[in-house]
């Protein structure tokens, strides 16, 4: 994907409440041809940790430049669900996968991907900030870079880390202490530094799993911004237990609900406004209502 | 109950307290710079110094880390980072039964190997010995430290398309550093008061001697051991020194791991 936006002179959004107009209401469903083109298509994802299932027959369009929330009770697999989309599932020991992940129509469990190249092209920002403790701001920023042996030179490196701290919103908070301890940053900032790390390189998308859950409200406003302003250019998949966060952010969003057998299934999947007003299913209705979950 | 437990506690530490004492007590009056610079003089003529020991186990344990902490290192790595349960249990299990094996049974293994094939004694048979004793130490320690560290560090990089051999490499020894020197440092330690595979291997030398390979080699336990044996005082006065030389750098060096491993930042 070919950045073009340049978000330096972009005024920052404030309010949440702003967001929530109609355009986004169009945006979802999405239309398969466009996940196929652009997004990312699962065909009947299941997936296990030993012998227990943790998914079933999972089946997902994410659009493109958009923001899609998987949302549903602790335990239901949201989690395994998006560590499946970067192969990130299978570093778990004993860790197994069957039926298809599609993005932009590559099939990333096929039999010649390199999981390495598949998470290049997805990023992964995580539930607590693991910013690398052992270097700086910049080194961190840097890292993705550094260890896949893509640039060597340090003011090439230097605009890239500027970009990537810029996109994350965090340029101005940090910029005169690039050399500290990456431990320093308060743990919003950490967070958003993962986020910059994770732009370093690029991705196509990015996957939050619960980003804001280790954080106080006024880092999660910013993050939820943040997630904002990147779907303008990326394509976003977020996990969260916090129904209002995926009000304020999602295009679209999917409920899971574990089955029986504590695997977790699909129950809904549409526009953001449409499974929080309208529910189809009675487990959707259910958990937004607090009935369950 | 508790009365009879905190005796015993106090037994080791006051053990400890003696074992230290008396070597410093007996030993400290004999340390003078000739100690340190001169060679041993004959047999009964008092003066003189155990240069060519102190020498030949800094040379003798230097090599030997040179071996042994990488080799340790890569099996703890081996362990932590790659091995199944099963296989790790394997390794972990030979590695504990390394540790168990008399250092004077690694001492003639090593005689029969380097000494009687390369036809004479030498330095770097006493590295080997020593080496095969710290490789399991610096195993253990290892792979303890690599588990430390927090599994999100690992996934942050490979979530990033970091190869898992370059995670490893520059993320997770990095965030382990620490502890990996401190169980170099302790291998160490352990290696520097051995005295029984350097009878096999190193011999022990009158003379100045810093040759890898050629000659036998001096070292300060074996010193100690033919000071400490032998018929005139003047020789009990420096293996005393001598031994409170190797416990003082023994103590400091198990001083500074503990510091290293427990200072925060």
């Amino acid at each position: 994907m070919v950045m073009t936006t340049d978000f330096r002179f972009k005024p920052p959004v404030t309010v949440p409440d702003d967001r929530a107009g109609p355009e986004r209401a169009t945006s979802c469903p999405i239309s398969e041809a466009e996940a196929w083109s652009d997004g990312i298509v699962v065909r009947q994802l299941s997936a296990w940790y030993g012998s227990f299932q943790a998914i079933r027959n999972v089946n997902l369009l994410v659009g493109p430049k958009r923001v899609t929330a998987v949302i549903g009770p602790s335990g239901c697999g949201k989690s395994t669900l998006i560590r499946c989309l970067n192969r990130m599932h299978e570093v778990a020991p004993k860790a197994r996968v069957a039926g298809q992940v599609y993005l932009r129509s590559d099939d990333i469990y096929g039999s010649g991907t390199d999981p390495v190249l598949v998470r290049r092209r997805v990023g992964m920002v995580f539930q607590k900030p693991n910013p690398f403790p052992t270097m700086s701001v910049f080194d961190n920023v840097a890292a993705g870079l550094r260890l896949n042996s893509l640039f060597s030179r340090r003011s090439h490196l230097a605009d890239i880390v500027e970009q990537g701290l810029r996109r994350a919103a965090l340029w101005d908070e940090v910029k005169d202490k690039l050399n500290r301890p990456a431990t320093e940053l308060s743990g919003g900032q950490q967070q958003r530094l993962c986020i910059a790390r994770a732009l370093a390189i690029e991705p196509e998308v990015i996957l939050m799993d619960e980003p804001c859950s280790a954080l106080d409200p006024v880092a999660t406003l910013k993050i939820e911004d943040l997630m904002r302003d990147l779907s303008v250019s990326y394509t976003i998949v977020i996990v969260t237990h916090n129904m209002q966060q995926a009000a304020r952010v999602a295009d679209c969003t999917a409920v899971m609900m574990m089955a029986e057998d504590c695997a977790g299934e699909m129950i809904e999947f549409g526009a953001t406004s449409e499974v929080f007003t309208n529910p189809k299913a009675k487990g959707t209705e259910d958990y937004i209502t607090g009935r369950c979950g | 109950m508790l009365g009879l437990c905190a005796t015993s506690a106090f037994l080791a530490i006051g053990v400890l307290a003696l074992i230290l004492g008396y070597v410093l007590f007996n030993g400290i009056s004999y340390i003078n710079f000739d100690f340190f610079t001169q060679l041993p003089k004959p047999a009964g003529e008092s003066g003189g110094g155990v240069s060519n020991a102190i020498a030949g186990s800094l040379l003798t344990v230097g090599i030997a880390a040179a071996i042994g902490i990488p080799f340790g290192i890569g099996a703890g790595v081996f362990v932590a980072e790659m091995a199944g349960p099963r296989l790790a249990a394997v390794v972990r299990f030979t590695a504990d039964v390394l540790t168990g094996v008399p250092s004077i049974v690694v001492g003639i293994v090593v005689y029969s190997w380097l000494v009687l094939k390369m036809g004479h004694f030498s330095a770097l048979a006493a590295a080997v010995a020593l080496a095969i004793i710290m490789l399991p130490i610096m195993a253990r320690s290892s792979e303890e430290m690599l588990k430390l560290v927090p599994q999100s560090q690992r996934e942050a990089a490979l979530a990033l398309g970091v190869t898992r051999w370059r995670t490893i490499l520059s993320v997770v020894i990095p965030a382990a550093r620490r502890g990996l020197i401190t169980g170099g440092l302790l291998a160490v330690a352990r290696a520097a008061g051995e005295t029984a595979p350097l009878l096999f291997t190193a011999l022990g030398n009158q003379f100045w001697s810093l040759s890898i390979a050629g000659k036998p080699i001096d070292a300060l336990p074996l010193r100690i051991y033919q000071y400490g044996t032998g018929p005139y005082n003047s020789q009990h006065e420096q293996a005393w020194a001598a031994a409170f030389v190797l416990v003082t750098v023994v103590f400091c060096i198990s001083l500074a791991s503990r510091l290293l491993l427990t200072r925060r930042g």
